[in-house]
């Protein structure tokens, strides 16, 4: 599933942040309620975006660590909005198409009788699309 | 028939790498009048200014055309250039190709394009411009000062020392501005009040400079050398010239509600108050708003303590009118209010305060009396939290885009001076970049660091909290990737500089230009930087930018030095380019006088001969010394009777013929 190529413009586009703006004086970080649950933090999302290390930003669990309280947001002094970005970041994954962590032939392996049926044919729409 | 010569610069790239100069210079020779064309690297040095002088010599030139960077930038020199081969200058024209064409555009086929229509404008004007000659006018010997804060002091007295009176204009009751209220000044750290209180009393006893304390610039008009300016002396409801300032009436008021401004509201005065113990001049002033005797009728007690009897509550504003030659701007700066920082707390605790607040905390002369001690309890804060960049560098409404230059320094300053005296203080500094250029300046805030512990976290905070009654800082170490709570006993805010509110009014007075951040701009960002564009209004201070003591006291007296090198002449050359009327198109009907800015413009009843017919008319004339050749009469004329000198109506015609065609 991590073969989704993501580009800082497309970010960009995505969320209408802009990570140029950022001066990396970290108020972002210092508001985060999350912070503890993340690997990388608003400032570094936003860093990290802007010089293209996005592949490892997509990798980390840490975008589904924000609570979207948007105090990044509110207190920004560059209108950067970190929150936004994550956001993005998030539908970046959820997004992602082409993927194929379900094919058809695997259904037999992973299908038993505890499972419900419908939860196979989530996977697949998904996925596979 | 016009003999042009068009001599087209290169300078250096900035031109002839988007523009084809040859072309150009080929496009220029096809021209109605041109009898000469050529281009050159460097038009502006003094082979290319030889080279325009050999041309008119060799060509008998009578107009020229230069094709360079704005009129704004060589007008001036190249038309010394025309005048010293025999040309009358105002038979030169620039033809603006650097920052109205080559700068602007990338493709070098159309640039070329609009090059030459610039070019075929000029020469079409050039075609038709005839000698001008500029008239003289007498500089009145009499500078003024607008605020009295330490750049404005230093101007003044620099300008007193050449020996010229100069006038301070300061809207608050005392001289002295915002170094008055610091504590010691860094680098060196010597007390700020033992440096300026002896240049306020030098100020205050030179027989050259006039002060206008608690005194506001009503109007201005009039130009360069001339200018006509009405101060309003608002009322202190105290007789200037009897009151002795030994501050019984202060002592005595009963009125004590009202915060003292001097120490930032932190403690109270009276309605009758001395501002501090060193103002100039040292003369008490009566608050109306806060008196009894005004709110009541009653009350009295500072006339009935008054030896002196200078107490005057009838006392009303004065208008003076007064001639300067100069204007000195120098209307300094104040603090942003940091309450639009809801996450820092400034306004829901007592101990987040703004530097400045502290600065009067640490002064002896200060509401705690020196000793640091906190709003709130009045304890000593063992734990102290500084936070920078408050409001600069930002973007939102509350922010300041700009960097406020001083707030490194001192915040070092502060820290350094609390560990010096308080060593059992931990000292921690929020900070995004430590902007310290300057001399000395890096080593200074290095000591802080090295000698004093002063703890630098490179992070922003992201809010002030109270917890268990106690502020908790709540921050980022960027270098750390940490998050950090740190609780503090006091939180000090580096708050963002700002220009004084009346500087826009005054702008606007003086028809001087400001940025977006409502600083005066300078004539040129780095050749002119004393000078406002309007001839013979010069900047000085924090009113053209952000800056510390030391640079303020050098741009003080640079513009000083501007000044003085304006009042030493006896006249200034006008601009000949005036309006001027024809008697014999002017119907009298006024459109002229009601839109002349500068009330260049009269009517006066005269004789004229039409055609052989006498009549006596009412017809409108222009005072050449005033009139400062906006145009707006020529375009308000109906009859077409008004016309400008050298940007005639037939000239601007002929231009935009020549951009058609």
């Amino acid at each position: 599933m991590n073969d989704i190529k993501k580009t800082t413009e497309q970010l960009a586009f995505m969320s209408g942040a802009v990570t140029s703006r950022c001066m990396g004086c970290g108020k972002c970080t210092a508001s985060c309620p999350a912070f503890d649950r993340m690997e990388y933090h608003p400032h570094q999302f936003v860093y990290m975006v802007e010089t293209g290390r996005i592949d490892k930003l997509l990798a980390s669990k840490s975008a589904f660590s924000c609570l979207t309280c948007f105090a990044c947001v509110e207190r920004c002094p560059r209108m950067v909005e970190p929150a936004r970005l994550i956001e993005a970041v998030r539908l970046a994954v959820e997004r992602q198409q082409g993927g194929n962590r379900l094919l058809p032939d695997d259904v037999p392996c992973v299908i038993d009788d505890d499972m419900p049926q419908q939860a196979v044919v989530a996977a697949l729409r998904k996925f596979t699309k | 028939m016009q003999k042009i010569g068009v001599f087209v610069c290169w300078c250096g790239s900035n031109i002839a790498a988007t523009v084809d100069v040859r072309k150009l210079v080929e496009a220029a020779k096809h021209e109605p009048g041109v009898v000469y064309a050529a281009d050159y690297q460097y038009m502006c040095s003094a082979s290319g200014q030889q080279l325009i002088k050999d041309a008119v010599a060799n060509y008998g030139l009578t107009g020229v055309v230069v094709c360079s960077c704005s009129p704004r930038m060589h007008e001036a020199t190249f038309r010394k250039a025309a005048q010293s081969a025999g040309l009358n200058p105002y038979m030169l024209e620039i033809a603006n190709i650097r920052e109205h064409c080559s700068w602007i555009h990338k493709d070098v086929e159309s640039a070329t394009e609009k090059a030459v229509i610039l070019m075929r404008a000029a020469v079409a004007k050039v075609n038709l411009n005839v000698s001008l000659t500029a008239g003289k006018s007498a500089v009145v010997k009499r500078a003024l000062v607008i605020g009295g804060g330490i750049a404005g002091i230093q101007s003044a007295l620099d300008i007193a020392e050449a020996g010229y009176n100069v006038d301070i204009v300061e809207k608050k009751p005392t001289i002295g501005g915002k170094m008055a209220q610091l504590d010691k000044t860094f680098p060196t750290l010597d007390c700020a009040a033992c440096i300026l209180t002896p240049k306020m009393v030098e100020a205050a006893s030179d027989e050259r400079i006039r002060i206008y304390s608690y005194s506001e610039v009503e109007s201005v008009s009039g130009f360069v050398g001339n200018f006509t300016v009405k101060i309003r002396k608002k009322s202190r409801f105290v007789e200037e010239d009897l009151c002795t300032g030994c501050g019984l009436c202060a002592e005595k008021c009963p009125s004590r509600k009202t915060g003292n401004e001097f120490n930032l509201g932190m403690d109270k005065r009276g309605a009758v108050y001395i501002p501090f113990a060193q103002a100039v001049p040292k003369l008490a002033v009566i608050d109306p708003a806060a008196c009894l005797h005004f709110k009541t009728g009653k009350c009295g007690l500072c006339a009935k303590n008054c030896q002196a009897k200078a107490i005057n509550f009838d006392k009303k504003d004065e208008i003076v009118e007064e001639k300067y030659g100069a204007i000195v701007v120098a209307t300094g700066f104040n603090p942003i209010d940091p309450s639009p920082f809801g996450e820092l707390g400034y306004s829901r605790y007592p101990d987040v305060i703004t530097s400045l607040e502290l600065e009067r905390i640490m002064n002896a002369a200060g509401p705690t009396g020196g000793v640091l001690l906190r709003p709130s309890d009045k304890a000593h804060p063992k734990k102290i939290v500084f936070v920078q960049c408050v409001g600069s560098r930002g973007l939102r409404g509350c922010d300041k885009p700009y960097c406020s230059k001083i707030c490194c320094m001192y915040t070092a300053k502060h820290a350094m001076l609390i560990r010096e005296k308080y060593p059992d203080t931990e000292v921690s500094v929020f900070y995004i970049d430590v902007r310290t250029p300057g001399k000395n300046f890096d080593e200074f805030y290095r000591r802080a660091v090295e000698q004093y512990g002063v703890h630098y976290i490179k992070g922003q905070v992201g809010k002030v909290a109270e917890n268990a009654g106690k502020l908790v800082v709540h921050g980022s170490d960027l270098i750390m990737n940490e998050q950090v709570e740190i609780e503090a006993d006091l939180v000090v805010l580096a708050v963002a500089i700002e220009p004084d509110e009346s500087a826009r009014k005054l702008a606007t007075m003086l028809t001087a230009s400001m940025d977006t951040n409502d600083f005066f701009t300078e004539a040129h960002p780095k050749l002119r930087p004393v000078e406002s564009p309007t001839a013979g209004v010069f900047l000085s201070g924090v009113c053209q930018g952000p800056k510390d003591i030391p640079e303020t006291v050098s741009q003080a007296s640079a513009a000083a030095a501007k000044v003085v090198g304006l009042l030493s002449k006896d006249q200034l050359t006008c601009n000949p380019c005036v309006a001027h009327s024809d008697e014999l198109l002017c119907n009298g009907c006024s459109a002229c006088e009601k839109v002349c800015p500068y009330g260049a413009i009269t009517y006066q009843d005269k004789e004229v001969n039409d055609h052989g017919k006498r009549e006596v008319r009412r017809l409108a004339f222009v005072n050449e010394a005033v009139c400062q050749g906006c145009g707006a009469c020529t375009v308000a004329c109906p009859s077409g009777a008004m016309d400008l000198k050298g940007f005639t109506n037939r000239q601007i015609m002929a231009e935009v013929d020549a951009i058609c065609r």
